[in-house]
């Protein structure tokens, strides 16, 4: 019989920690990654950070070096684009025309960014912020940009903003919602981080939409908002969320709805396919329903589930999830969902700038949201693991010993 | 260039030049040292590069802040008094010669 063969579909960190989870759990047979980047797989956490910056050097990108790959016998398809899933012959084709059969396919597509249809939006000088590609774009831009327009305040645009102001230019933050990063941080952390952008010098303005682009000769040169002002630009930044890769599982009939939807082994309606990573949407007891992450320690954790379940060892999917962003020298770091709290609670003083907010969900700890603090984001994720007796007035009391707690419950699991 | 030498678990030495500058984690990744995963890529959100610290070497090596004290509570391996992030040694001339112990597991 021949060796089975588990193909992979994308390069990114998903990708990535299945390939080499495999490894460490002794599958011997084939492991083939493709990824139409022409590159190996990289971090992309710093490409709106350190790297974006100039802190970080490209060496300091890659998860693992190219030796890596032949060591474990991890062939790696850079530059390649998988065109079909032909499911019943378990046969994916390429772009190069040539074809492989798997036993098990991971699909780690990720996202892509998501296009803003306004008039104005292909000028040179609208850029996005997804790839390594798009960061060295935007690393160049702005030894040059004086004035930037951040269209969409989630995560990457204030990263981005944040990054922008300390090379010197001068920033706009342009926001449809009435609240920063709204979709995932309580009402508290938007208000703190919109202050913080305010402090360190961006306008920002809420509740405003872009109607269109605009530019001379080709170039863009600002940005007209709903409401009617004029925003000067020489670089304008896209980043208004993710479209999940998710169009090779649905032309394969497998089941999409905000990504690839996929049981708690994170299994297709086919079983010899799994999805993990961004373009996973998958059940987790931290939420109700099913969610799709985009994260770093989803991708990990998924990566490392679906190894386990190719080697014969299928665990239902239940990390608890954590999420950080840098923004100039204030560290946001998250355990857990907060989206669909009811309560929540301060434990430290925002005015401090170390703080957390601890959302509960009829009474229940759902997540807790940390500012400089550290210690407050390891005891949330013990606390999260386990099934915890807190009630609000003990999580805002900076007196209540929040480690002991935590120990307790480690001590009964074990 | 500084010399740092990894142990793994199993007794096997890997000793490796370490650009002034560069951490002990990233020394190890780019040099494809098993037993240092660095999940998160050195920004202190997960302790999968975890190292022991040879302990008549640790009063060569940076002071530990709040938030690797707290991650560390993290760590898959025992902690120990000689647990580092060694994401956070970062390689400067007065650490050449450290030598730093690799758990049996990162996670």
């Amino acid at each position: 019989m021949p060796a089975p063969v588990v193909a992979i579909v994308g390069t990114g960190q998903a990708g990535f920690q299945a390939a080499a989870s495999l490894r460490q759990e002794g599958f011997a047979g084939r492991i083939v990654m493709i990824g139409d980047e022409p590159v190996p797989p990289y971090q992309r956490p710093p490409l709106s950070k350190s790297y974006l910056a100039r802190e970080s050097s490209l060496d300091e990108l890659w998860l693992r070096p190219e030796t890596f790959y032949a060591q474990h016998q991890i062939e790696v398809l850079a530059g390649e684009t998988v065109t079909a899933l032909d499911r019943t012959e378990r046969r994916l084709r390429l772009a190069s025309d040539s074809e492989l059969s798997w036993d098990h396919l991971v699909l780690a597509t990720g996202a892509r960014f998501r296009p803003l249809a306004v008039p104005g939006a292909e000028l040179d000088g609208v850029v996005p912020l997804r790839t390594l590609a798009d960061a060295d774009v935007l690393r160049e831009r702005l030894d040059q940009a004086r004035e930037v327009v951040v269209i969409g305040a989630g995560f990457i645009g204030l990263e981005f903003a944040s990054v922008a102001i300390a090379r010197g230019a001068t920033v706009h933050i342009v926001e449809v919602t009435q609240q920063p990063m709204g979709r995932v941080v309580s009402a508290t952390i938007s208000r703190f981080f919109t202050e913080a952008h305010r402090r360190w010098g961006a306008e920002v303005l809420l509740g405003t939409g872009v109607t269109r682009i605009l530019g001379t000769g080709g170039r863009v040169t600002g940005v007209e908002t709903s409401g009617g002002r004029h925003l000067p630009a020489d670089l304008v930044l896209i980043c208004i969320g993710v479209v999940p890769n998710a169009e090779l599982a649905r032309e394969a009939g497998l089941a999409v709805d905000n990504g690839i939807v996929v049981d708690e082994r994170l299994a297709t309606t086919d079983p010899a396919i799994l999805a993990i990573g961004d373009c996973a949407n998958f059940p987790t007891p931290f939420a109700i329903g099913r969610v799709r992450l985009e994260s770093v320690q989803n991708a990990v954790d998924q990566g490392r589930s679906v190894a386990a379940y190719i080697v014969g060892k299928p665990a239902p999917y239940d990390k608890v999830p954590w999420f950080w962003s840098d923004q100039s020298d204030v560290k946001l770091q998250i355990a857990g969902i907060t989206a669909g709290h009811d309560n929540a609670v301060l434990r430290g003083d925002p005015e401090s700038g170390h703080f957390s907010v601890f959302c509960f969900r009829t009474g229940r700890l759902i997540g807790v949201e940390s500012v400089n603090q550290t210690a407050d984001h390891v005891v949330a994720r013990r606390l999260l693991a386990g099934n915890p007796k807190l009630a609000p007035e003990q999580a805002a009391d900076v007196s209540y010993d929040l480690r002991a707690l935590a120990r307790g419950l480690s001590a009964r699991e074990a | 260039m500084p010399k740092i030498t990894y142990v793994h678990s199993t007794g096997t030495r890997t000793e490796l030049d370490v650009p002034v500058g560069t951490s002990v984690m990233r020394g190890a990744i780019l040099n494809g040292v098993d037993g240092i995963v660095a999940e998160c890529g050195g920004e202190m959100m997960c302790a999968t590069c975890h190292v022991y610290v040879q302990e008549d070497q640790l009063g060569r090596t940076p002071t530990q802040s709040d938030d690797e004290k707290a991650m560390l509570e993290f760590t898959a391996s025992e902690r120990r008094p000689n647990s580092r992030l060694s994401c956070q040694l970062v390689v400067t001339p007065e650490l050449d010669g450290l030598v730093v112990y690799l758990p049996e597991t990162q996670v």
